[in-house]
């Protein structure tokens, strides 16, 4: 499998630790319909913890935003951790990085859920 | 060893199918020739990326998955650049109104960004209409020596 995804609870919030490759197919396929999933269960906080994403095309950075327009219009939040240099810089070429609210230290990022 | 004043040029071709396997074929092709050519790993990344980009292009919009349709790659390297030019068998499309990715109204979304990265991660990126169909799109990275 191109990504693997494993989801946890830490109190109130959701983290799911994203491993692989978010590329057109499997891997967007994969996160696309784990978010879903989550905001039918109307889990309201969500953090991507993208720390082991080796890969993301312009696919994956698609299921990004569609994920997080999916879970913000259902009253939720969704952030992103730990994104290597590859996912920040095609982040911040388009323009996205401003969009998310990205973090570094999971600790910190499970506190800045507002309740 | 050839040293860079002699490097050997090399060209690779190949007609693949219009599958997602093929993007995938295609940018170990594009990355092992830009590897032998001298890039280093960021434009490595660029490079693979870019050439991904593309052939998703092909292969999605263009052939639409279509198994009597072929994408037509080309890798061509020389002393001072790399050349990727990937050809489909699609109706085309017309690339003078491509939105912007960056413009407020289409910055959420969920696609439309394949051109934008190409042209971010290349030196010259350019497009034409092919006869009787389909479109063709030439990559070309510079190899500056340091």
């Amino acid at each position: 499998m191109s990504v693997k995804l494993n989801t946890r609870q830490v109190g109130d919030v959701s983290v799911v630790d994203v491993a692989g490759r978010i590329t057109l197919g499997e891997g967007s396929s994969a996160l696309r319909d784990t978010l879903r999933d989550m905001v039918s269960k109307s889990q309201k906080k969500i953090l991507l913890n993208l720390g082991e994403v080796s890969y993301i095309d312009s696919s994956g950075i698609g299921e990004l935003v569609s994920g997080f327009t999916t879970v913000t219009n259902s009253g939720g939040q969704l952030k992103l951790l730990n994104l290597n240099k590859r996912v920040k810089d095609l982040l911040q070429i388009t323009k996205l990085y401003t969009v998310f609210d990205v973090h570094e230290d999971e600790a910190a990022a499970i506190r800045s859920f507002a309740s | 060893m050839r040293d860079k004043e002699h490097r050997v040029t090399e060209t690779l071709e190949r007609s693949l199918d219009s599958t997602l396997e093929s993007v995938d074929s295609a940018e170990e092709i594009a990355v092992g020739a830009a590897q032998r050519a001298g890039f280093d790993e960021d434009n490595l990344m660029r490079i693979g990326m870019a050439v991904r980009e593309s052939m998703v292009n092909a292969v999605v919009h263009g052939n639409r998955y279509s198994d009597k349709k072929k994408v037509r790659l080309s890798v061509v390297h020389g002393p001072e650049q790399l050349q990727v030019t990937i050809a489909d068998e699609g109706e085309g499309f017309d690339f003078e109104q491509l939105p912007d990715p960056l413009a407020p109204e289409n910055l959420m979304a969920t696609s439309g960004r394949g051109i934008f990265l190409i042209r971010s991660f290349m030196d010259e990126f350019r497009m034409r209409r092919l006869d009787p169909g389909g479109t063709e799109v030439t990559l070309v990275k510079y190899l500056v020596s340091k």
